[in-house]
């Protein structure tokens, strides 16, 4: 693995709503990734973890291009691809492709299979319908897929299916980064273990960097290199996988990694931890975000934003007393 | 856990749906047992009936759903004999009420939350005191509040005066809950009521129904494809797959000791379990043209040719039943 | 095929159906179907103001015309115009609202608001005086009622177009880099086409009666087109004794504008793409 990263965010932001109605009040805007900087190793599977309302779904649609950034750098193999509006913006970054959470919901109802994923060839202008028909055709094999699948539409497919076919869609051009924004969400257990065995696969044969927006613990803690953990906007803690699940250093993770559901039969459930309903993103708390729910908060904790600072390994926590809890 | 000292019993379900293509037999003898006073849990992929289970007890299956077999025992009584009236006016929402999954579509927007909460009761109230309609109405929030403060839901008083959307999911659907138990149900049906909410929130959740289930001494059937919640809530687990019960009984026992092929290959696939990443060969059948016999069998590593011949009989043995032709 | 077999189900639907088949049938086939098709143009005073026999099953009218025949020959007319008319009216109405739901800003906000002001001014009026100011004839009738329904079809494309815009299979789109116009013409447009259908079914029906308003007021078809309005028109003072003259215009109008109604309530439920079949 080089040592280069092939993706870099730096400082990133993105807003949503803001900005006046014709007549009254201002629109109150949600500082939905508020300061987020990461980097992404060539060829490793980083997990972007939180509940929702955190960020991490406009984390990967900024980072993506579709959601323009309000602020920040992102990178692109050392090159500079941000500060552009969408449509440039994906111009620019089409070797990062991303897949939705809903597959379902991500192809057209009205086009079959096969030519929903030709359409990706298509916009992108690459030529010559045998050439395409090639490409789909290889595609198709690489997840698994019978080739009979081009010809049926989406409501016709199972929740495996779909999932493999908007895998195809972003595979079919080549991409060097894939954003998988919830890809196991809504599948049954054991087409959930084949879709991964399958990404896992893709990502060896294809050389694939992947950016895994997850909620599920268990899942994250299988697939995922290095993780992320986000709290209303921004990044709390990040670091290897395996460090995070044996000694989290943020209060929030070690919430979460409490909460999250083990196989364990009979377990005592102790939400003392889980204190109250996370914020409004509307109205996220001055200083550190989690300190209303925080056991450890303290007066300091409401004055600044803590940073992400190193910790131990090649990890980094963002709370200002890390170091006494 | 015999059948007789059981809540509910359900023996031999089985139910058709007719469809545009055909006849769904989306039942095929189900056999469920709950204790009084148990957390029970139902366990299964889509497509396994489940959600078809908890509606058959509860008597709202859709209109082209047919009963083929089975019998389904509520306290001794046969609830498929009586009528939708009775079932309406006796069994639904009083002695088996029930929590629908998706708290955000559960709740009427236009109305306060108080008013809803207030008609369930009044439905279902039999208390014919003297003290008339106002006094009914006074003793019925009495209660919603003290309710509401039993699922841990802040200014009850205020809260009932408010609207759905003004609440979080979590909030949301711990008023379901509260409704849900208005009535002092003996059944509380939980139809995967985890499934939309976060991690935290459903921790707190599921405590809560853990809580509740004790003090107030209901029994619980809880619907849900995700083998975590099952492990952290139910005392026990019944297990389906494709309108089969294959296996049920004590939940440490079932995860630990698992028998049938089925629920071993599942739980393997848990990624707490194992890396492998396998999954399990194959698809789940349609119901409008299922396997014969037990519909395992053609995705089965063990399967013979008695597997197809009939559905293998449940076979207990202290207590862990399984419908499979190697424990037979 | 499942839609066919869906919508048989539907009796109203099937209905309407049956009845804009037989109406399609009649206009295509009207000169051979009308008994007497030369009175189409043909006057023969000596047998005027007959009552329906069976020679002339509807009588005939002032000028001794077979009723029947000119009812049957009336259903060309009557399709034509709706035909062109709703067709005219998509093909200016669905771009405008596409583009205008796509789009946000002042595009969207120009086209809109052009679309209120001529939604604002009654239908009938604005043809009306439109048809006064280019003359009374069918052809001029047709323009005045297009340049009036447009906008019906631009508001309902851009509700469909302002609803599909957030949907995630668009997003999914703009995220392979695809651009604005192939996502509105090929990806919103179809998703669109149920109400789209449903609208112009339901618009055919509203411009027979349209046009037969435009031809009873002198202000469409003219002496002697066998148009059902203007028979209407002329038969005005010949009523009662002469009933059958306005009678059987009169239905045939009102079973066919009442057929496309129950047409398009029946596609409506049956426009589905989830019925769409692999093949």
């Amino acid at each position: 693995m080089a040592d280069a990263p092939i993706l870099e965010v730096e400082d990133l932001r993105a807003v949503f709503g803001g900005g006046r109605r014709l007549l009254g009040a201002p629109r109150p805007s949600v500082k939905a990734v508020d300061g987020v900087s990461l980097a992404v190793r060539r060829g490793e599977v980083l997990g972007v973890v939180g509940e929702s309302g955190c960020g991490k779904s406009t984390l990967g649609r900024t980072i993506l291009g579709i959601q323009r950034e309000a602020g920040g750098v992102i990178r692109l193999d050392g090159r500079v691809v941000s500060g552009l509006p969408p449509r440039a913006a994906r111009r620019l970054r089409r070797d990062v492709q991303y897949v939705h959470q809903d597959a379902g919901a991500a192809l057209d109802p009205w086009w079959s299979a096969g030519r929903s994923i030709e359409e990706a060839l298509i916009v992108n202008g690459v030529g010559g319908a045998d050439e395409r028909r090639r490409r789909i055709d290889g595609v198709l094999s690489a997840v698994g897929l019978d080739l009979g699948v081009r010809r049926r539409y989406p409501h016709e497919l199972s929740g495996g299916q779909l999932r493999r076919v908007t895998l195809a869609r972003v595979l079919v051009l080549a991409p060097r980064v894939v954003i998988l924004d919830e890809p196991t969400s809504g599948l049954d257990l054991s087409v959930q273990a084949t879709v991964l065995g399958l990404l896992r696969d893709l990502r060896a044969r294809l050389t694939l960097t992947y950016v895994f927006i997850s909620h599920d613990l268990s899942v994250v803690r299988q697939m995922c290199e290095r993780l992320a953990i986000m709290y209303l906007g921004r990044v709390v803690e990040t670091g290897d996988t395996a460090r995070i699940f044996e000694a989290p250093r943020h209060p929030y993770t070690r919430v979460l990694l409490a909460a999250a559901p083990r196989l364990v039969a009979g377990r005592v459930l102790d939400a003392s931890a889980v204190l109250g309903e996370p914020p409004s993103p509307t109205a996220v708390p001055s200083g550190c975000a989690f300190r209303t729910r925080c056991p450890h908060a303290v007066a300091r904790c409401a004055d600044a934003v803590p940073v992400l600072e190193p910790s131990t390994g090649a990890g980094a926590v963002a709370c200002h007393r890390w170091r006494e809890i | 856990m015999t059948a007789g000292t059981a809540l509910l019993a359900v023996e031999g379900l089985r139910v058709s749906i007719a469809a545009d293509d055909g006849v769904a037999r989306v039942l095929d003898h189900v056999d469920l047992a709950i204790p009084g006073g148990r957390v029970v849990g139902v366990v299964g992929e889509s497509g396994c009936g489940k959600s078809t289970l908890a509606r058959a007890i509860l008597g709202i299956l859709p209109r082209a759903a047919r009963v083929e077999s089975g019998r389904i025992a509520f306290a001794g009584e046969d609830l498929l004999r009586l009528d939708q009236r009775e079932l309406t006016r006796r069994i639904r929402g009083r002695e088996i009420s029930f929590i629908p999954q998706d708290p955000y579509l559960a709740l009427n927007p236009t109305f306060r939350v108080g008013t809803q909460l207030l008609e369930i009761m009044r439905w279902h109230a039999s208390d014919g005191a003297a003290d008339g309609a106002r006094g009914r109405r006074a003793r019925h929030r009495a209660r919603l509040v003290e309710l509401l403060r039993a699922v841990q839901l802040a200014d009850p008083e205020q809260a009932l005066e408010r609207y759905p959307h003004q609440f979080s999911g979590g909030q949301r659907q711990r008023l379901l809950i509260a409704g849900a138990l208005a009535c002092r149900p003996r059944l509380v049906i939980a139809d995967e009521p985890t499934t939309a909410l976060d991690v935290t929130t459903q921790l707190q959740i599921l405590k809560l129904l853990r809580d509740l289930a004790g003090d107030f001494g209901v029994s619980m059937l809880f619907v849900t494809h995700d083998f975590g919640v099952v492990a952290e809530l139910c005392d026990e687990v019944m297990v389906m797959y494709a309108g089969q019960s294959v296996e049920a009984g004590a939940t440490a026992e079932i995860l630990d000791r698992p028998r049938h092929p089925y629920t071993q290959m599942l739980i393997a696939c848990h990624p707490d379990r194992s890396s492998d990443l396998a999954g399990i060969p194959g698809v789940v059948p349609s119901p409008l043209a299922p396997p014969p016999g037990c519909r395992f069998h053609p995705r089965c590593p063990s399967a013979r040719a008695v597997c197809a011949a009939a559905r293998p009989a449940s076979v207990a043995d202290g207590g862990h039943a399984v419908a499979c032709v190697l424990y037979g | 095929m499942l839609v066919l077999r869906k919508f048989a189900r539907d009796a109203s639907g099937m209905a309407g159906f049956v009845i804009v088949a037989l109406a399609a049938l009649v206009a295509l086939l009207a000169p051979w179907l009308a008994p007497h098709p030369l009175d189409a143009h043909e006057s023969h005073p000596v047998q005027r103001l007959q009552a329906p026999s069976r020679d002339f099953p509807f009588g005939t009218d002032n000028l001794g015309r077979d009723v029947l025949s000119r009812v049957i020959l009336g259903a060309r007319p009557a399709l034509t115009v709706a035909l062109l008319v709703v067709g005219a009216s998509m093909a200016i109405g669905v771009p405008l609202g596409l583009v205008a739901g796509y789009r946000s800003g002042w595009t969207c906000e120009a086209i809109m608001r052009v679309t209120d002001v001529v939604l604002a001014v009654p239908q009938l009026i604005l043809a009306l005086a439109l048809a006064q100011l280019l003359g009374p004839s069918l052809r001029n009738a047709m323009v005045a009622l297009t340049l009036t329904y447009w906008p019906f079809f631009t508001r309902i494309v851009f509700a469909e177009t302002r609803r599909l815009k957030t949907a995630v299979f668009v997003e999914a789109l703009q995220g392979l880099n695809a651009g604005g116009p192939r996502i509105m013409f090929a990806h919103i447009l179809p998703n669109a086409a149920p109400s789209i259908i449903v609208r112009a079914t339901i618009g055919m029906g509203f411009t027979i009666l349209s046009a037969a308003v435009l031809g009873f007021l002198g202000m469409g078809a003219t002496p002697p087109d066998p148009e059902w309005g203007l028979a209407v028109a002329e038969s005005r003072e010949y009523l009662p004794d002469a009933w059958w003259f306005a009678t059987f215009p009169g239905i045939a109008i009102f079973l066919v504008v009442f057929g496309f109604n129950l047409f398009g309530d029946g596609l409506r439920d049956v426009v589905d793409p989830r019925l769409r079949r692999s093949r």
